[in-house]
């Protein structure tokens, strides 16, 4: 098992994990959220609002 | 014919530039691309209120899950760009960020250039920490709405290409100038004066992407490696490197953006770039 956990390397993981956080978020709806604020003329992030 | 790597990575960016901004007939009408694609991040800083923009800034697209009423941290664009900087690290920068590149045109005014002191470059961690992930999930109001506060009152990039482009094609807008916006022209006026006297000033001092592909060029796959029984301590890469890193003494600094200036400098090939480690290098 110590010997399987050395092999990991960190960035293998970090792909693994960020790729589980893609799906989880995905999966609770917030490419919607990333989405609506995309594609509105969002006021306040250039300063406007 | 072999073409030299500075020249490559030119290439790289204007086509990255390119896929990020291809909606330029917007800029005229205002309006901005309202398509799928903008479900979807961009690897680098580009604002999705740039009339050309193509995709969803992940900086904003952070605050825009986390500032909503369902919602304090926003798996789907962390996970993107912890899977993008653990496989490449700071890389995005030296070659996919259009705000990157526009830095280092400017960069390419001929005036004397500075160092800044080392304290500087620990600013974008407090913006990252405070102004990204912490303010727009803490202070909401009433119904549990925040606000994009990095946006909202820093970032230069979003001042640039969206909101002076769309103020001078919508006239109304002129109404909503205020002392936020007063501020956010000022922030932008010391980011392009700055990066005329510093190297990708804005990268070293203020970017919270930057900042969190800089933590992840510890772990990254890709990464730089040295071979010391070959250096011979000339200091040549520490030279021309834009960020003031020594690969020498720190190959895995946050602050190295992977453009590879120093693997060419080197007389002796010592440096290297790869997805493999390998026995006979000391990383
Ligand atoms: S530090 Fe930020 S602005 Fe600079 S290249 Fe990286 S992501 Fe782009
Ligand atoms: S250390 Fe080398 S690869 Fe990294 S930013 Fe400096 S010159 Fe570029």
């Amino acid at each position: 098992m110590k010997e399987l956990l050395n092999k990991i390397r960190p960035g293998y993981a970090g792909i693994v994990l960020g790729i589980l956080f893609v799906i989880y978020g995905v999966s609770r709806g917030e490419v919607s959220h990333v989405l609506n604020k995309a594609i509105n003329i969002c006021l306040e992030c250039i300063g406007l609002g | 014919m072999k073409i030299k790597s500075e020249i490559k990575r030119r290439l790289l960016q204007i086509v990255a530039f390119g896929y990020s901004n291809p909606f330029l007939s917007n800029f005229p009408a205002g309006k901005i691309y309202k398509g799928s694609f903008k479900n979807f991040c961009n690897p680098g800083m580009n604002c999705y209120s740039c009339p050309a923009a193509s995709l969803a800034c992940p900086i904003g697209a952070m605050q825009a899950v986390s500032d909503s009423m369902n919602f304090s941290f926003s798996f789907y664009v962390v996970g993107i760009i912890l899977a993008i900087g653990a496989l490449c690290g700071r890389w995005v920068c030296g070659f996919l960020c259009p705000f990157g590149f526009l830095q280092d045109l400017i960069g390419k005014i001929p005036v004397p250039k500075f160092r800044l002191p080392k304290p500087f470059k620990y600013i974008k961690y407090i913006v990252l920490l405070v102004f990204v992930l912490i303010l727009p999930a803490a202070v909401t109001n009433y119904m549990g709405i925040g606000k994009p506060t990095f946006c909202e009152y820093i970032c230069p990039v979003g001042t640039l290409e969206g909101g002076i482009p769309l103020l001078s094609t919508h006239a109304e807008l002129a109404g909503t100038i205020g002392h936020i916006f007063a501020l956010k022209m000022t922030i932008l006026v010391i980011v392009i004066a700055g990066c005329i006297f510093v190297k990708r000033f804005f990268c070293k001092v203020f970017c919270p992407l930057g900042a969190f592909y800089g933590l992840m060029n510890k772990i990254s796959i890709y990464h730089m490696s040295l071979d010391k029984s070959m250096c011979v301590r000339c200091g040549m890469c520490a030279a021309v490197c834009d960020m003031d890193v020594d690969p020498v003494k720190e190959l895995k600094s946050p602050e190295c953006i992977r453009c590879g200036k120093c693997v060419s400098a080197c007389p002796k090939k010592a440096l290297k770039f790869s997805l493999h480690h390998r026995n006979n290098t000391l990383q």
